[in-house]
Protein backbone atom coordinates (compact mmCIF):
# COMPACT_ATOMS: atom_id res chain seq x y z
CA UNK A 1 0.00 0.00 0.00
CA UNK A 2 2.93 2.21 0.62
CA UNK A 3 4.73 1.16 -2.70
CA UNK A 4 1.08 1.94 -4.36
CA UNK A 5 1.58 5.57 -2.42
CA UNK A 6 4.63 6.00 -3.29
CA UNK A 7 4.09 5.47 -7.26
CA UNK A 8 1.20 7.88 -7.56
CA UNK A 9 3.02 10.74 -5.47
CA UNK A 10 6.22 10.22 -8.32
CA UNK A 11 3.81 10.25 -10.96
CA UNK A 12 2.25 13.61 -9.68
CA UNK A 13 5.84 14.91 -9.05
CA UNK A 14 6.93 13.92 -12.42
CA UNK A 15 4.05 15.35 -14.09
CA UNK A 16 4.27 18.81 -12.48
CA UNK A 17 7.75 18.73 -12.89
CA UNK A 18 7.74 18.45 -16.27
CA UNK A 19 5.00 20.69 -16.83
CA UNK A 20 7.35 23.59 -15.50
CA UNK A 21 10.01 22.83 -17.29
CA UNK A 22 8.09 22.67 -20.40
CA UNK A 23 5.59 25.50 -20.19
CA UNK A 24 6.68 27.95 -16.88
CA UNK A 25 10.18 28.42 -16.97
CA UNK A 26 11.43 30.49 -19.45
CA UNK A 27 13.85 29.38 -22.22
CA UNK A 28 17.34 30.18 -22.46
CA UNK A 29 18.88 33.21 -23.73
CA UNK A 30 21.44 31.14 -25.93
CA UNK A 31 20.00 28.13 -26.65
CA UNK A 32 16.27 28.38 -26.74
CA UNK A 33 14.25 26.01 -26.14
CA UNK A 34 16.17 23.16 -26.73
CA UNK A 35 17.61 23.61 -23.07
CA UNK A 36 14.35 22.34 -21.74
CA UNK A 37 15.86 19.11 -22.35
CA UNK A 38 18.52 19.73 -20.08
CA UNK A 39 16.22 18.96 -16.63
CA UNK A 40 14.99 14.88 -17.92
CA UNK A 41 18.40 14.74 -19.32
CA UNK A 42 21.05 15.82 -16.11
CA UNK A 43 17.93 13.78 -13.49
CA UNK A 44 18.67 10.76 -15.90
CA UNK A 45 22.16 10.59 -16.00
CA UNK A 46 22.02 11.09 -11.91
CA UNK A 47 20.11 8.28 -11.60
CA UNK A 48 21.49 5.89 -13.73
CA UNK A 49 24.93 6.66 -11.53
CA UNK A 50 22.79 5.83 -8.49
CA UNK A 51 21.41 2.98 -9.97
CA UNK A 52 24.80 1.66 -10.64
CA UNK A 53 25.92 2.63 -7.53
CA UNK A 54 23.29 0.42 -5.95
CA UNK A 55 24.33 -2.38 -7.92
CA UNK A 56 28.29 -2.16 -6.70
CA UNK A 57 27.10 -1.73 -2.90
CA UNK A 58 24.85 -4.72 -3.70
CA UNK A 59 27.77 -6.79 -5.29
CA UNK A 60 29.51 -6.16 -2.44
CA UNK A 61 26.57 -6.95 0.03
CA UNK A 62 26.63 -10.73 -1.50
CA UNK A 63 29.99 -11.32 -1.97
CA UNK A 64 30.12 -10.50 1.58
CA UNK A 65 26.93 -12.25 3.14
CA UNK A 66 26.16 -14.73 0.38
CA UNK A 67 22.76 -13.01 0.98
CA UNK A 68 20.63 -13.45 -2.06
CA UNK A 69 18.67 -10.36 -1.13
CA UNK A 70 21.41 -8.13 -2.35
CA UNK A 71 21.65 -9.84 -5.56
CA UNK A 72 18.06 -9.06 -6.57
CA UNK A 73 18.93 -5.60 -5.08
CA UNK A 74 22.05 -5.52 -7.78
CA UNK A 75 19.69 -6.63 -10.54
CA UNK A 76 17.44 -4.18 -9.96
CA UNK A 77 19.70 -1.38 -9.85
CA UNK A 78 21.23 -2.49 -13.21
CA UNK A 79 18.06 -3.23 -14.83
CA UNK A 80 16.54 0.24 -13.75
CA UNK A 81 20.42 2.11 -14.48
CA UNK A 82 20.39 0.85 -17.93
CA UNK A 83 17.37 2.70 -18.50
CA UNK A 84 17.86 5.60 -17.13
CA UNK A 85 21.62 5.90 -19.17
CA UNK A 86 19.95 5.62 -22.16
CA UNK A 87 17.19 7.99 -21.05
CA UNK A 88 20.55 10.21 -20.49
CA UNK A 89 22.16 9.78 -24.03
CA UNK A 90 18.92 10.11 -25.85
CA UNK A 91 17.95 13.40 -23.90
CA UNK A 92 21.72 14.28 -24.61
CA UNK A 93 21.44 13.80 -28.60
CA UNK A 94 18.09 15.82 -28.98
CA UNK A 95 20.28 18.30 -26.88
CA UNK A 96 23.32 18.12 -28.78
CA UNK A 97 21.87 18.38 -32.45
CA UNK A 98 20.48 21.79 -32.32
CA UNK A 99 23.30 23.19 -29.71
CA UNK A 100 26.42 21.93 -30.78
CA UNK A 101 25.26 20.38 -34.27
CA UNK A 102 25.55 17.17 -34.08
CA UNK A 103 23.60 14.50 -32.32
CA UNK A 104 26.83 12.41 -31.36
CA UNK A 105 30.65 12.67 -31.16
CA UNK A 106 33.07 10.13 -30.23
CA UNK A 107 35.99 12.35 -29.42
CA UNK A 108 34.11 13.24 -26.79
CA UNK A 109 34.62 12.04 -23.51
CA UNK A 110 31.84 12.02 -21.73
CA UNK A 111 30.11 10.97 -24.15
CA UNK A 112 32.23 7.83 -24.92
CA UNK A 113 32.49 7.27 -21.18
CA UNK A 114 28.81 6.85 -21.04
CA UNK A 115 28.15 4.94 -23.78
CA UNK A 116 31.25 2.51 -22.23
CA UNK A 117 28.87 2.74 -19.39
CA UNK A 118 25.59 1.38 -20.93
CA UNK A 119 27.67 -1.34 -22.87
CA UNK A 120 29.15 -2.56 -19.31
CA UNK A 121 25.97 -3.05 -17.78
CA UNK A 122 24.07 -4.36 -20.74
CA UNK A 123 26.85 -7.21 -20.06
CA UNK A 124 25.78 -7.65 -16.79
CA UNK A 125 22.38 -7.92 -17.73
CA UNK A 126 23.08 -10.39 -20.20
CA UNK A 127 25.52 -11.90 -17.88
CA UNK A 128 23.05 -12.93 -15.98
CA UNK A 129 21.52 -15.22 -18.30
CA UNK A 130 24.31 -17.33 -18.72
CA UNK A 131 23.55 -19.67 -15.86
CA UNK A 132 20.56 -20.78 -13.85
CA UNK A 133 22.50 -21.31 -10.76
CA UNK A 134 21.37 -18.54 -8.23
CA UNK A 135 24.67 -18.22 -6.97
CA UNK A 136 26.89 -18.34 -9.27
CA UNK A 137 24.69 -16.07 -11.02
CA UNK A 138 25.23 -13.76 -8.26
CA UNK A 139 28.52 -14.41 -7.38
CA UNK A 140 29.43 -13.88 -11.44
CA UNK A 141 27.62 -10.38 -11.63
CA UNK A 142 28.87 -8.79 -8.48
CA UNK A 143 32.31 -9.49 -9.71
CA UNK A 144 31.19 -7.51 -13.09
CA UNK A 145 28.99 -5.08 -11.12
CA UNK A 146 32.04 -4.23 -9.07
CA UNK A 147 34.37 -3.68 -11.43
CA UNK A 148 31.91 -1.72 -14.19
CA UNK A 149 31.21 0.94 -11.01
CA UNK A 150 34.73 2.69 -11.67
CA UNK A 151 33.18 4.17 -14.96
CA UNK A 152 31.01 6.12 -13.18
CA UNK A 153 33.47 9.19 -11.92
CA UNK A 154 35.14 8.59 -15.04
CA UNK A 155 32.07 9.47 -16.51
CA UNK A 156 31.33 12.26 -14.12
CA UNK A 157 35.04 13.94 -14.17
CA UNK A 158 35.54 13.54 -17.71
CA UNK A 159 34.38 16.95 -18.28
CA UNK A 160 36.94 18.18 -15.88
CA UNK A 161 39.41 15.88 -16.67
CA UNK A 162 39.60 16.27 -20.46
CA UNK A 163 38.62 18.60 -23.09
CA UNK A 164 35.83 17.47 -25.15
CA UNK A 165 32.09 19.41 -26.04
CA UNK A 166 29.87 18.30 -23.35
CA UNK A 167 29.98 21.60 -21.00
CA UNK A 168 31.33 21.12 -17.26
CA UNK A 169 29.21 20.26 -14.08
CA UNK A 170 26.53 23.31 -13.53
CA UNK A 171 26.03 21.91 -10.14
CA UNK A 172 27.29 18.70 -9.72
CA UNK A 173 30.71 20.28 -9.27
CA UNK A 174 31.65 20.40 -5.85
CA UNK A 175 33.04 24.42 -6.05
CA UNK A 176 29.84 24.91 -7.20
CA UNK A 177 27.37 23.53 -5.00
CA UNK A 178 27.00 27.11 -3.48
CA UNK A 179 27.55 29.48 -6.83
CA UNK A 180 26.03 27.48 -9.79
CA UNK A 181 26.87 28.04 -13.11
CA UNK A 182 23.07 28.63 -14.35
CA UNK A 183 20.40 31.27 -12.95
CA UNK A 184 18.75 30.12 -10.21
CA UNK A 185 15.76 29.70 -11.43
CA UNK A 186 16.89 26.84 -14.12
CA UNK A 187 18.70 24.95 -10.75
CA UNK A 188 15.78 25.08 -9.26
CA UNK A 189 13.65 23.63 -11.95
CA UNK A 190 16.57 20.91 -12.36
CA UNK A 191 16.22 20.24 -8.49
CA UNK A 192 12.43 19.50 -8.88
CA UNK A 193 12.85 16.98 -11.93
CA UNK A 194 15.86 15.48 -9.92
CA UNK A 195 13.16 15.35 -6.63
CA UNK A 196 10.64 13.86 -8.90
CA UNK A 197 12.86 11.39 -11.22
CA UNK A 198 14.26 10.28 -8.19
CA UNK A 199 10.68 9.24 -6.61
CA UNK A 200 9.60 7.40 -9.75
CA UNK A 201 13.47 5.45 -9.22
CA UNK A 202 12.55 5.13 -6.16
CA UNK A 203 9.32 3.30 -7.11
CA UNK A 204 10.89 1.47 -9.70
CA UNK A 205 13.42 0.09 -7.63
CA UNK A 206 11.12 -1.51 -5.07
CA UNK A 207 8.67 -3.24 -7.38
CA UNK A 208 11.98 -4.53 -9.67
CA UNK A 209 13.47 -5.70 -6.41
CA UNK A 210 10.02 -7.64 -5.16
CA UNK A 211 10.07 -9.02 -9.02
CA UNK A 212 13.45 -10.28 -8.82
CA UNK A 213 12.98 -11.79 -5.16
CA UNK A 214 9.34 -13.50 -6.61
CA UNK A 215 11.79 -14.87 -9.46
CA UNK A 216 14.47 -16.70 -7.31
CA UNK A 217 11.63 -18.16 -5.07
CA UNK A 218 10.04 -19.65 -8.09
CA UNK A 219 13.37 -21.15 -9.30
CA UNK A 220 13.79 -22.28 -5.73
CA UNK A 221 10.40 -24.03 -5.88
CA UNK A 222 11.30 -25.38 -9.72
CA UNK A 223 14.78 -26.84 -8.40
CA UNK A 224 13.42 -28.44 -5.31
CA UNK A 225 10.38 -30.02 -7.47
CA UNK A 226 12.85 -31.30 -9.77
CA UNK A 227 15.16 -32.54 -7.00
CA UNK A 228 12.06 -34.59 -5.62
CA UNK A 229 11.04 -35.78 -8.42
CA UNK A 230 14.22 -37.21 -9.27
CA UNK A 231 14.35 -38.77 -5.83
CA UNK A 232 11.16 -40.21 -6.25
CA UNK A 233 12.02 -41.75 -9.41
CA UNK A 234 15.21 -43.43 -7.46
CA UNK A 235 13.12 -44.70 -5.05
CA UNK A 236 10.99 -46.20 -7.77
CA UNK A 237 13.80 -47.80 -9.24
CA UNK B 1 13.49 19.75 -36.86
CA UNK B 2 13.00 23.05 -34.70
CA UNK B 3 13.77 23.07 -31.05
CA UNK B 4 10.58 22.41 -30.30
CA UNK B 5 10.79 19.33 -32.10
CA UNK B 6 14.20 18.18 -30.42
CA UNK B 7 12.44 18.99 -26.62
CA UNK B 8 9.19 16.80 -27.76
CA UNK B 9 11.44 14.01 -29.14
CA UNK B 10 13.21 13.96 -25.90
CA UNK B 11 10.46 14.39 -23.53
CA UNK B 12 8.28 11.77 -25.42
CA UNK B 13 11.28 9.35 -25.53
CA UNK B 14 12.11 9.60 -21.68
CA UNK B 15 8.59 10.35 -19.90
CA UNK B 16 7.08 7.27 -22.10
CA UNK B 17 9.77 5.08 -21.77
CA UNK B 18 9.23 5.82 -17.86
CA UNK B 19 6.12 4.87 -18.33
CA UNK B 20 5.94 2.00 -20.66
CA UNK B 21 8.92 0.69 -18.42
CA UNK B 22 6.54 0.83 -15.14
CA UNK B 23 3.42 -0.57 -16.72
CA UNK B 24 5.86 -3.44 -18.18
CA UNK B 25 7.41 -4.19 -14.51
CA UNK B 26 3.84 -4.05 -12.77
CA UNK B 27 2.18 -6.67 -15.28
CA UNK B 28 5.86 -8.67 -15.05
CA UNK B 29 5.21 -8.71 -11.23
CA UNK B 30 1.51 -9.33 -11.33
CA UNK B 31 2.18 -12.48 -13.72
CA UNK B 32 4.77 -13.65 -11.28
CA UNK B 33 2.36 -13.17 -8.15
CA UNK B 34 -0.33 -14.58 -10.11
CA UNK B 35 1.42 -17.89 -10.88
CA UNK B 36 2.90 -17.88 -7.64
CA UNK B 37 -0.65 -18.45 -6.37
CA UNK B 38 -1.63 -20.88 -9.01
CA UNK B 39 1.27 -23.15 -7.80
CA UNK B 40 0.04 -23.11 -4.30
Amino acid sequence: MKTRILGFVALVAVAAAAGVALFVVPADLNQGDAQRIMYPHVASAWLAYLSFGVTALAGIGWLWRRDLRFDAAALAGAEIGVMFTAFAIWGGMMWGRPVWGVYWQWEDPRLTTTALLLALYVGYLLLRRLTDDPERRATRAAIVGIVAAVDIPIVHFSVEWWRGLHQTATIGSPDRVLNPAAPMVFVGTLLGMLGAFTLAWLYLIIRRYQLARAEVQREEAARLDRLVSARTAEAVR
Amino acid sequence: MTDVGFVIAAYAVILGGLGLYTVSLWRRLRATRRRDDEAR
